[in-house]
């Protein structure tokens, strides 16, 4: 399975105390948006993964503990990029706005 | 490689949109994810699912050359069609499809530059409509081993051929598994194939999901120390990735011996016996 689900993958069933989340929503003036798209970069700044958000503007990764950078692109907007620490058994949220 | 050539095998947004209402063009949208296509895809676009339509149900292998057949034949489309592939995940499986039309001998196929990214991030036009296509009579030709590795070519490519490992500097050194965006839980070891070099198909793509330029991809594979005097195998974890960037240097690039190892990482990280190596690239 290799094929990005809007949103990110969903939760469940999935063992959250071993896995390092990094999660959010992407905002519009105060508005969700929806088919933006979220790429995790490594503390490198190399690609690891790409999502479009979710009808609600949600994204999430199962990431690896360390730090990250979500890069954010959408329609009509500049690119966004937002540094992120992701630990093991916790969840990492954030709110990025356009 | 010169900029006609490209446009053999590449087309970009403006291409497709000029193209809308050829007849002799047929757009297909491959993802695995197919709730894409069914919100809306590019008008006309019919669709392949690239583990439904192309896997095997039981095995762990392609489709035949006759399902390939009836399955081109029932989306209408003919051995003289310009096939335009576009998806997700920055082209991934539409890159895939490609090697694999390549694989059964397709003659006049292409990628859409960027895929539905691009095409999104331009906000261009995107209908909910499914085309009718007539029913067409498709010939496939027997499977072109010249572009497919199998496991034991690549082990005894260790060493003597470059070995590409596309996937990402995490999964190369063993600290994941799977791209970022799924879960990790599989049984597998981590690591990647000896003497393999770490070249992301990331770092062939610009961010809005195009391709970089000829002389940046030359430059690329250049610094990360391939030889092009050698064969060429290109693996990630399933084979799609690795299609991404096989299209590259086989496709863009014009190199010869390129084959994709579909088999990839997990086939390699199950197999008993063979080596695995953990270290970061130096």
């Amino acid at each position: 399975m290799c094929g990005a689900t809007a949103g990110g993958p969903s939760t469940d069933g999935v063992d959250l105390t071993q896995e390092s989340v990094v999660q959010g929503v992407v905002h519009r003036d105060g508005q969700p948006v929806a088919g933006a798209y979220v790429r995790l970069l490594d503390a490198s700044g190399e690609f690891t993964a790409e999502v479009p958000t979710s009808a609600t503007g949600q994204f999430r990764f199962f990431a690896a503990p360390g730090s990250w950078t979500v890069r954010t692109l959408a329609p009509k907007a500049a690119v966004v990029d937002r540094p992120v620490v992701a630990a093991k058994g916790q969840i990492a949220d954030l709110h990025v706005a356009l | 490689m010169s900029t006609e050539t490209r446009e053999r095998v590449l087309v970009d947004a403006d291409w497709v949109e000029s193209h809308l209402d050829d007849a002799g063009v047929v757009l297909v949208e491959v993802d695995e994810d197919t709730t894409a296509y069914d919100k809306n895809h590019i008008r006309g676009a019919v669709r392949l699912d690239w583990k439904k339509d192309l896997q095997d149900p039981v095995r762990r292998d392609f489709v035949d050359k006759e399902q390939f057949e009836k399955l081109l034949s029932a989306r209408g489309i003919g051995n003289d069609h310009t096939v335009v592939l576009y998806g997700g995940n920055n082209n991934w499986f539409a890159a895939y499809a490609y090697w694999y039309f390549k694989l059964y001998g397709h003659t006049d196929v292409r990628l859409l530059d960027g895929g539905r990214k691009k095409w999104e991030l331009d906000s261009r036009e995107l209908v909910p409509d499914v085309p009718e296509r007539v029913a067409t009579t498709y010939t496939a030709k027997d499977q072109d081993r010249s572009i497919r590795a199998f496991r034991d070519e690549v082990e005894a490519a260790i060493g003597q051929q470059n070995l590409v490992d596309v996937r990402s500097p995490d999964e190369f050194a063993g600290r994941l598994l799977a791209p970022a965006h799924l879960p990790q839980e599989q049984a597998q070891r981590k690591g990647h194939i000896p003497t393999a070099k770490n070249i992301p198909w990331s770092q062939a793509a610009n961010d809005d999901g195009t391709f970089k330029s000829d002389d940046e991809l030359t430059k690329l594979y250049g610094d990360a120390g391939v030889d092009f005097g050698k064969d060429t195998i290109a693996y990630c974890r399933i084979g799609e990735r690795s299609s991404h960037t096989w299209f590259v240097i086989h496709e863009l690039l014009g190199q010869e011996s390129v084959k994709n190892y579909d088999g990839s990482w997990v086939e390699w990280g199950s197999l008993v016996g063979v080596p695995i190596t953990l270290e970061e690239q130096p």
